[in-house]
């Protein structure tokens, strides 16, 4: 039987970190599992109930996302939709409704699942992840998160308090998940990009992919192909090359490597070829 | 441990001995007696679970005990005035939105949920906000039409064979 902690600041949970207890968000993933294989912690931690864990907001270090803060609550933030439409995009991909009201980004990233949708959204915005533990608070680069599958730098006795996306953001930004129906299907593959327009090219190019690696990966090859280069019809089918070379996806329950392969490629070959089209800003 | 949590149900306080990471669908079925709302996937594909907690549609399923202290939860009880049909409810079964009958509380929720965002829904909004709640009999037309019915967006037309004030014939 567990013993259940629901502070309501970051002070008042040191306890529970301590004792290592399994940190509880909106439970769209864990309670799943824990009742499909009857799993039972020995100490849990409302996150929810932490203060200093809510809210969307501006400083100067950029755009400030609660770990708390639900997908529901970032799609409706006017900040986020300002800063980081790419984010809004990705969270509009997560589950329905009834997922988007409870899933929190702090979970999403700290599940870690190889085909989360926002994390390669965070991937190519730059975002900083703060946590906090009982060593107090320190800073991590969202692409030194995750560090294997399902693995990441978070401590036990640390939990996520917020990301910061850095300001101004690109003003170029993309996303698209390719999954199975158009609704609340876990993806074959997602694909985030972001840059900025300079003359006939892309400039600060950030290209990220989820499901086709054991992380959710950033692709520097094909970042550095596009990065002033300007577009072109043959640019775009040099890249989709590179990117069908680059990766190493796999076969599974969802889709096929060689599917995953194909379709990555296609869907960057064709955001640039849109890009190209697109009166410039 | 078990613990006490209290929490607004279907209006009234409530309070409920259990383990914190009891699943609310498991609580509101077997400890409250509430079997409106039903398990389908439990892994929050289906919303056949679909209650509001703070008006918001979410998975029961999905839900643990622990984090519902001090929270309002409605339940497809709690739509219904007394023994009587809501008129959402009312509309459902006149223009055959209810068929086999396993999604309806929840889609009757989650619909709710929508109403209160969107007092005149259109398709795209329906559509995207019952994308989570899976019906195989209706194909969902039935169910937008009694949506628009309801909303005055459509005459009412009902379905063959069906009663038009949505009351039963047995």
């Amino acid at each position: 039987m567990s013993v259940a902690y629901s502070p309501n600041t970051l002070a008042e949970a040191r306890e529970a970190l301590a004792r290592g207890a399994v940190k509880v968000a909106g439970a769209t993933d864990l309670l799943v599992i824990d009742h499909a294989s009857f799993r039972q912690h020995a100490a849990v931690l409302n996150v929810l109930a932490i203060g200093e864990l809510r809210g969307i907001h501006v400083d100067d270090t950029g755009l400030n996302i609660g770990a708390s803060s639900t997908f529901t609550q970032i799609r409706q933030s006017e900040d986020v939709v300002r800063e980081a439409p790419l984010l809004i995009a990705a969270a509009a991909t997560i589950g329905a409704a009834q997922i988007q009201n409870r899933a929190t980004l702090g979970g999403n990233i700290a599940n870690a699942s190889p085909a989360g949708d926002s994390l390669p959204a965070l991937l190519v915005l730059d975002a900083q992840i703060v946590l906090f533990g009982p060593r107090g608070r320190r800073t991590v680069r969202h692409d030194t998160f995750h560090i294997g599958y399902r693995k990441t730098a978070l401590d036990a006795d640390e939990l996520i308090e917020r990301v910061i996306i850095p300001r101004p953001g690109p003003t170029l930004q993309f996303f698209r998940k390719v999954g199975t129906r158009a609704a609340q299907a876990i993806s074959k593959v997602v694909v985030g990009f972001s840059g900025n327009r300079s003359g006939p090219g892309l400039r600060n190019v950030r290209l990220a992919m989820g499901s086709i690696a054991p992380v959710p990966t950033r692709l520097v090859e094909v970042e550095a192909m596009i990065e002033g280069e300007p577009l072109s019809p043959a640019l775009a089918d040099r890249v989709c090359a590179l990117v069908e070379k680059t990766i190493s996806p796999i076969d599974d329950v969802r889709s096929t490597a060689d599917y995953r392969r194909h379709v990555a490629g296609q869907v960057v070959r064709r955001m640039l070829l849109d890009f190209l089209e697109e009166p410039k800003a | 441990m078990n613990e006490s949590y209290k929490f607004i149900l279907n209006g009234r306080p409530t309070e409920v001995t259990g383990p914190p990471m009891a699943r609310l669908l498991d609580v509101l079925r077997r400890d409250l007696g509430l079997t409106g709302s039903k398990e389908g996937c439990g892994e929050g594909e289906c919303g056949a679970c679909t209650v509001l907690l703070n008006n918001e549609a979410v998975c029961s399923c999905l839900v643990p005990l622990f984090q519902v202290d001090g929270a309002s939860i409605t339940t497809i009880e709690g739509l219904s005035p007394g023994d009587t049909l809501s008129d959402l409810q009312r509309v459902f079964a006149a223009e055959g939105g209810a068929q086999c009958g396993a999604c309806t509380p929840g889609m009757i929720v989650t619909i709710r949920a929508l109403l209160d965002r969107h007092p005149k829904p259109t398709r795209d909004q329906m559509r995207e906000y019952v994308s989570g709640t899976l019906c195989r009999c209706t194909g969902y037309e039935r169910i937008f039409r009694a949506v628009e019915v309801l909303t005055g967006q459509r005459e009412a037309e009902g379905v063959p064979g069906a009663p038009v004030d949505g009351t039963s014939r047995g």
